[in-house]
């Protein structure tokens, strides 16, 4: 069981490591100059050279990766260029949690929702519940999120007043105010999972409900509900568990324009604005706490996996 | 000896297709009763359709079946069935190693079947769960409480559904092909012990087989299908000594026995559902088939000692027969 931990963290921080370089990489090959972003159009050699210098881009590259690399672990993730501020509170501390809230939220809806809707299009098969969750489904993916916001915007928030529809407010300091601010946000940006939620649950309830030992729960006399929570879905939370895993990083391509439509300060938005200002610090940061994210992610799935399937746990 | 459980004209269709048509037969109380056919027969049907296992989409059943104390099954509600099953009746799957869930040890599955069919306390349940392993000849099986299904080997795993499916008393088990996924060195051994827990319990028992001299040896009965429809029904030995249906002659004729020069295999095979002879669907490929077969259904009538569904049976003079 150690080895098999061992395993899978090594394997997530070779991967880690290949993010970094590939991040820190990517932006040094990026067009335009941030010293000129920086200092505007006009400025004097002297100036350039000692603002190459502050940043430590004279040197070589390899030394930059590393000074930058040993920089990021200790949570001194430098300057922004165009704010003069502090990239990892404004990074790390600030835009972070606004969208790890919203995606958790999401997430979280899309669950509570999509699950039982999933489950009751599977038991119900080709019923007119079937029909409507189907359609549900098909309309949750097919609605483009910064129009569905948009639209709820409009009707929940301007038409009835019933949501706030911008701004937030962090949970762990006001968690009802928190919620109330994220019904519209997180629904918005729910609505593609949940829908993807729907149709997954849907399959592999419907094959798992025909295997024998659902026939054999229900030959023991296990009333229905039973049978499909405790037998049917426990046995589809592996299919489950690794498509959530692995659909995260739409939740969070999506997080940007859902925090656009509703003005919350999260890390889409910031990433999004430094690609715009050119601003390699923030852009790399923002780029490894998605990425480390996800990766932080996936390694939770596969460690997952045994709990989740007792096939899978090392012999004893 | 009173019926226990008696089928009455099950006749089941699949949207257009009649899957079982007007199977009839009594399954003696205390005694056990073997469906006996090739694989598409319909008699692990039979026994689904029994258990209430069937969905309304899947099929639509006509007929009857009248427990005794119950009533006519098909009559009831699902939360009736839910009630029935455990405790009145009870079903050991062919395949134990898909039929136990993968998800829960051993002793998860049958301390939650004691204590919701029995009403015991999670304590007792776990001793009762015991005392049931061990009376299938699990050895250490207070340590494989903890065992999940894939950590048993297949015969194991055949003894832990016996034991779950014997928990609740029932007065009728079904036992559909219990050891054909199994090693031959254990088929024996499982089916021996079947029988041997059928006694002990005083529980009546259908098994679905498809080996007529198996079904022959272990159970007092044998009920022959054929595409859905009963050819024979009787005493087993009676049957296997000297049948009266072309089929079960047939059937007989396939057991390969020592000195015997060669096998021969029978021509032919069943007819699809959507193309069945209006009359005895074993018509297309019986031996002694008169013009008349194929058009008219031969009733299921007494002779010799069973029951025969056929115009035209073996070892009967030809005025006789007709």
């Amino acid at each position: 069981m150690f080895r098999f931990i061992a395993g899978k963290v090594f394997q997530t921080l070779f991967v880690l490591f290949l993010v970094s370089v590939a991040s820190f990489t990517l932006l040094k090959l990026a067009p335009g100059d941030p010293i000129e972003i920086a200092l505007g159009n006009e400025y004097s050699e002297e100036a350039h050279q000692d603002m190459l210098a502050e940043l430590g881009l004279d040197r070589p590259v390899v030394e930059q990766y590393v000074t930058w690399l040993a920089d990021f672990v200790r949570g001194d993730w430098g300057t922004s260029y165009t704010a003069r501020a502090d990239i990892f509170t404004y990074a790390f501390v600030e835009a972070l949690p606004v969208t790890l809230t919203l995606a958790v939220f999401a997430l979280g809806l899309a669950i509570l929702i999509g699950v039982p809707l999933g489950v009751l299009s599977a038991v119900k098969k080709d019923t007119l519940w079937d029909a409507g969750s189907a359609a549900f489904a098909l309309t949750g993916t097919a609605f483009p999120s910064f129009f569905l916001g948009i639209v709820l915007i409009w009707v929940f928030g301007v038409k009835f007043a019933m949501f706030p529809v911008m701004g937030f407010v962090a949970p762990w300091e006001d968690f009802w105010g928190g919620l109330y601010h994220m019904v519209l946000p997180a629904f918005t940006l729910s609505t593609y999972f949940m829908a993807m939620i729907v149709r997954l649950t849907r399959a592999n309830l419907v094959e798992a409900l025909e295997s024998p030992y659902i026939a054999a729960a229900r030959a023991r006399g296990e009333p229905g509900w039973r049978v499909v929570w405790v037998h049917g879905v426990r046995n589809i939370l592996m299919p489950l568990v690794t498509i959530i895993g692995l659909q995260l990083g739409v939740l969070l391509q999506g997080a940007v324009l859902t925090e656009t439509v509703f003005s919350l300060p999260g890390a889409g938005q910031m990433i999004t604005n430094a690609v715009l200002n050119r601003e390699y610090g923030i852009v790399q940061a923002g780029i490894m706490m998605t990425a480390t994210l996800f990766v932080l992610v996936n390694l939770a799935v596969d460690l997952a996996y045994p709990i989740l399937d007792p096939r899978l746990r090392p012999s004893r | 000896m009173t019926a226990l459980l008696s089928v009455q004209n099950l006749t089941l269709h699949r949207g257009s297709r009649r899957i079982l048509d007007d199977v009839s037969f009594d399954v003696p109380k205390g005694g056990t009763l073997a469906l006996v056919g090739e694989s598409g027969a319909g008699k692990s049907t039979i026994a689904v359709a029994l258990m209430g296992l069937l969905t309304r989409a899947e099929a639509s059943v006509e007929g009857k079946a009248i427990l005794e104390d119950t009533g006519d099954l098909f009559t009831l509600r699902p939360r009736a069935w839910t009630r029935i099953r455990g405790r009145r009746l009870a079903m050991i799957f062919q395949d134990a190693g898909a039929a136990l869930d993968p998800c829960y040890t051993v002793g998860g599955q049958i301390v939650s079947t004691l204590r919701r069919n029995l009403g015991l306390s999670r304590k007792a349940a776990r001793a009762r769960a015991v005392e049931l392993l061990e009376s299938v000849g699990i050895p250490d099986a207070a340590a494989r409480l903890g065992a999940y299904p894939h950590e048993l080997s297949g015969g194991m795993q055949q003894r832990v559904m016996i034991a779950i499916a014997l928990s609740g008393n029932p007065a009728l088990l079904f036992a559909d092909e219990p050891t054909s996924a199994l090693d031959v060195t254990i088929q024996a051994q499982i089916m021996r012990l079947i029988l041997d827990e059928v006694r002990a319990h005083g529980s009546s028992c259908i098994f679905v087989l498809h080996d007529l001299a198996l079904a022959s040896q272990s159970c007092d009965e044998v009920v022959v299908l054929y595409a859905g429809q009963v050819m024979e029904a009787g005493d087993a030995k009676t049957l296997l000594s000297d049948p009266r249906h072309p089929y079960t002659a047939l059937l007989k004729s396939c057991v390969l026995e020592i000195g015997t020069a060669e096998l021969t295999p029978p021509e032919g095979s069943v007819p699809s559902y959507d193309a069945m002879p209006a009359g005895c669907r074993f018509a297309t490929r019986c031996p002694n088939a008169l013009p008349r077969c194929a058009g008219e259904k031969p009733p299921l009538v007494p002779r010799d000692g069973r029951n025969v569904a056929c115009w035209n049976p073996v070892g009967v003079p030809k005025a006789e027969a007709a």
